[in-house]
């Protein structure tokens, strides 16, 4: 949070995160890996630990990672310019692109080869997620926290079996993490 | 009035999606196609297929889509402004909070407790996107079964587990072989 940005910074905080965001396919984890590669390595504006927790604080907090990120490191290379201009870099090419696809969709899934092409990518689609749940939930199971495979269980049956609105699931989630994190605040000032 | 519909609904899927792309999925798959009913699941189905292959978080590309499809331009911008706005605020006070204090450790242990959540979750919106393969929305009878998209699924699942190849190009290789096996068949 420095805010000492000229326009030249922030123009160069605009195209690496325009790059950045046009050029990365599979989501936050790898968006967060090029912005590591091209603000501390490449441009030495943050260091390797600092990127470290702006990776953590991205994950941790609501909406896409690669625009919470994308927040973070603005504010951190420029201010409140520098986040706005950040942000603007990195959802002008999804913005754009997909822009561009939905005005041919309706074209486009009436075609019979390509409603077939994308009915045959709907399977990879399907494989594709869940395999990531099979890593993600994997991660839970080796945790050995009783609490956890609990709340994964309860989750699933409530959302998928008695279609609980998915918001309510996530607030509960929270409000049990707050209640254990407090208990174990004291449990830790006990000891 | 749509335009405040479509800005309430993504800013709902900005501020409850927490842990990236696949954890705004069952999300966006309750606003758009169960709260709104503005696509039908199998778009919906061709929307996160698109969002895959597209550059980009799922929500922003969602946002984009349905706001498009809703309410042309304007409507792709509202959704996209309301998925950003949480951010925007929560993250920037994050990063207020992180530069003054340099601690994480509450914020992490209520992430460990929301993980095990967003998983399920997750879980829950990749088995309805698999049923909506196999059976494209109609009820269950071995006749209404896709056998192709099933066994497209399962040889897709054992590349991507068992081989850790490239999920698009996994997902290219699918469409490559429906669109083959539907013209030979």
């Amino acid at each position: 949070m420095q805010g000492k940005a000229n326009t030249h910074t922030l123009a160069q905080l605009f195209f690496s995160m325009l790059y950045i965001s046009a050029f990365t396919f599979g989501g936050g984890f790898v968006i967060i890996t090029f912005m590591k590669r091209k603000f501390v390595d490449g441009l030495h504006w943050i260091d390797d630990q600092e990127m470290l927790d702006l990776a953590a604080l991205a994950q941790s907090s609501p909406g896409a990672i690669a625009v919470n990120a994308a927040i973070l490191v603005g504010w951190r290379v420029g201010g409140f310019l520098g986040m706005v201009v950040s942000v603007i870099g990195t959802i002008l090419p999804p913005l754009t692109i997909l822009s561009v696809i939905s005005f041919f969709y309706a074209a486009f899934a009436t075609n019979p080869y390509v409603a077939l092409v994308l009915k045959g990518m709907q399977s990879g689609v399907a494989a594709v997620i869940l395999d990531v749940v099979c890593n993600l939930g994997m991660g839970v199971v080796k945790t050995k926290s009783a609490v956890h495979m609990v709340v994964m269980a309860v989750a699933f049956c409530a959302t998928f079996f008695f279609g609980v609105n998915v918001v309510y699931i996530i607030l509960a989630a929270g409000v049990l993490g707050v209640i254990l994190a407090l208990t174990q605040h004291k449990k830790g000032e006990a000891a | 009035m749509i335009y405040l519909q479509l800005f309430w609904s993504f800013l709902q899927i900005g501020l409850f999606s927490i842990g990236g792309g696949y954890a705004a999925m069952p999300l966006i798959q309750a606003q758009v196609v169960h709260s709104h009913a503005w696509l039908n699941m199998s778009e919906f189905t061709d929307l996160i297929t698109i969002a895959e292959m597209t550059p980009g978080p799922i929500a922003v590309n969602s946002a984009t889509f349905v706001g498009i499809r809703i309410a042309g331009i304007p409507g792709a911008l509202i959704a996209t402004f309301g998925c950003i706005l949480p951010s925007l605020f929560i993250v920037s006070l994050l990063t207020f909070i992180y530069y003054r204090y340099k601690k994480l450790s509450v914020l992490q242990s209520v992430l460990a407790s929301l993980r095990p959540a967003v998983v399920a979750l997750i879980a829950s919106a990749g088995i309805s996107i698999l049923l909506q393969v196999a059976l494209g929305g109609q009820e269950l009878t071995m006749a209404n079964l896709n056998l192709i998209g099933l066994a497209l699924f399962a040889v897709a699942f054992v590349l991507l587990r068992k081989f850790k190849w490239n999920p698009i190009l996994v997902m290219c290789l699918c469409g490559a072989g429906n669109l083959l096996l539907g013209l030979l068949l």
